[in-house]
């Protein structure tokens, strides 16, 4: 099991979805302040539905891809479906399963999405 | 001559752990099988709660635990056992001197920290502070990473009271001399509590050559068990203190409405001790004491020295702390442009080599470098400079995976 392998370094690398997002409909940022990481998600919403995602922030290959995999996922997902995305599609978008210290970092850009969607 | 040490710690032994650079000892020790022997034949054959039982165990129990005690008050040259404490921990030690001290100071009186503290001697002291409307000034730290003594020199006046000092930075690797600076709070009537936790499998402790009034560190750090700590205090201030906490043991007499304390140290061990691991300590510290100061300074000097040598030599890498040996002893806190901790420490992991990653109990020493999180390789007396190679190697590699 190998956390740097190269479909991870990839997203973290060349992320496809790392930016802001002016007059995104939802946005919401966390911070673990035990490493500093921090993660803010944007998404853009019409009918329902998400039409775009974006994110920004600073940490570990972890926590960057897990937040690019995930912006990539929800796109064209309706919101009410976002709440049911659990720590499990995080572990199967990255094809590991971190250390139980290692998913934290990875499950951080979750939070931020979930806090945003609840948002609406 | 380097020591070659690592045969007498099992857990390197386990194959497993053959191929296993321990690097995080500041975190925690291994245990060498001197230790783990005495807990176990403590446990067969001589194991009863302490105290008060008039049976062949207890008493032996009772004489283990307190040859526990003696064999610290000698390690740090207390006047006598009754100076000694047990705690579970450094930071109950900390905590202990501060709740209990704190009753005995005034509003507005001052309490002085420095930049260097673990949180473990921070927050009882800002929360005391509160409570108690204290005046918490903390001296500053320069950018070497050393304590700023002319900044010392300028806060430390009267109206200060207590001085709580970390004797070794469980970041920055600073061991600061401490013996001026508690000349100097004595002047301007301050007591001075020593924070020996890390310092104290690194350099020998004498509390009354120091002149400190309190000093305390936890058996963990020094290659003996989890679970037990001490306070070192002068029996002077010991007896004004009020207890921290109460229960058994502590007491003299009880009665419905009111109770009277029991005399030094019962009167600060309330409940039943950490006992196996009291004698885990005591033999932790007869361990240090046959290898011997002088080899494990030499030997840590060497890797202190061979450590700085080669990780500042790594391009694009930032040490935070002092760059010379002196004062300073073998930790070595870092950051890598564009590879964050959490990932440098597990690139490490997969090549055995075990670091730690993160604020390190120290979040604002590490905003004071402008920093959130560092990587921390601390090293032991049964480290060796093949160790730190392989931690640079092991760099260099999360470099070119990470950052080409």
């Amino acid at each position: 099991m190998d956390i740097y392998q190269q479909n991870i370094l990839d997203y973290y690398k060349h992320p496809r979805h790392r930016g802001e997002l002016t007059g995104a409909t939802y946005q919401s940022g966390v911070t673990n302040p035990s490493c500093g990481d921090s993660v803010q998600v944007f998404l853009q919403v019409e009918n329902n539905r998400v039409i775009e995602a974006r994110w920004t922030g600073e940490g570990c290959v972890l926590s960057q891809a897990s937040a690019d995999m995930l912006a990539e996922h929800v796109v064209g997902k309706l919101t009410s479906e976002l709440g049911a995305i659990g720590s499990e599609v995080v572990v199967k978008l990255l094809g590991i399963e971190p250390s139980p210290n290692r998913l934290k970092c990875a499950l951080l850009p979750l939070e931020a999405l979930q806090q945003a969607a609840t948002r609406h | 001559m380097l020591l070659n040490l690592r045969k007498d710690f099992p857990l390197f032994a386990d194959k497993r752990n053959h191929n296993l650079a321990y690097l995080d000892n500041a975190a925690s020790t291994q245990k060498p099988a001197l230790v783990l022997k005495a807990m176990d034949e403590f446990q067969r054959s001589n194991y009863a709660n302490v105290h008060r039982g008039l049976y062949r165990v207890a008493e032996a129990a009772t004489a283990a635990y307190e040859g526990a005690r003696a064999a610290v008050a000698k390690f740090i040259n207390a006047r006598e056992p009754a100076e000694i404490i047990f705690t579970k921990n450094a930071t109950e030690s900390l905590n202990l001197v501060a709740q209990s001290y704190a009753q005995l100071l005034k509003t507005g009186d001052g309490v002085m920290l420095t930049q260097l503290e673990h949180h473990a001697n921070l927050v009882p002291w800002q929360q005391m502070s509160k409570r108690y409307q204290l005046n918490l000034i903390f001296a500053p730290v320069t950018e070497e990473g050393r304590l700023d003594l002319v900044k010392l020199n300028e806060l430390l006046v009267k109206g200060v009271k207590v001085v709580s000092i970390s004797a070794m930075s469980n970041v920055l690797g600073t061991i600061p001399d401490l013996g001026p600076i508690i000349e100097r709070a004595h002047s301007v009537g301050a007591v001075v509590i020593v924070d020996a936790a890390q310092a104290a499998p690194h350099v020998p402790l004498d509390v009354q050559s120091l002149g400190c009034d309190f000093l305390i560190f936890t058996g963990h750090k020094i290659f003996g068990p989890s679970g037990i700590g001490l306070l070192y205090g002068r029996r002077e201030l010991l007896e004004v203190m009020p207890p921290f906490l109460y229960g058994g043991h502590m007491i003299n007499e009880v009665q419905w409405d009111d109770s009277t304390w029991a005399e030094l140290p019962a009167k600060f061990e309330a409940g039943t001790p950490p006992i196996t691991e009291a004698v885990g300590l005591g033999a932790a510290l007869e361990f240090v004491n046959q290898v011997g100061w002088a080899a494990i300074q030499d030997h840590e000097r060497d890797l202190t020295e061979y450590g700085l040598q080669t990780l500042l030599a790594i391009p694009k890498l930032r040490l935070v702390g002092p760059k010379d040996a002196a004062g300073r002893g073998p930790m070595f806190c870092f950051t890598v442009k564009n590879i964050h901790p959490h990932d440098l420490a597990s690139v490490l992991d997969q090549d055995g080599i075990a670091v730690r990653a993160g604020h390190h109990c120290a979040q604002p020493l590490h905003r004071r470098f402008g920093l959130a999180a560092t990587t921390r390789a601390s090293l032991s007396i049964y480290n060796t400079r093949a160790e730190i190679d392989r931690l640079v190697k092991g760099i260099k590699k999360a470099q070119q995976l990470l950052t080409a």
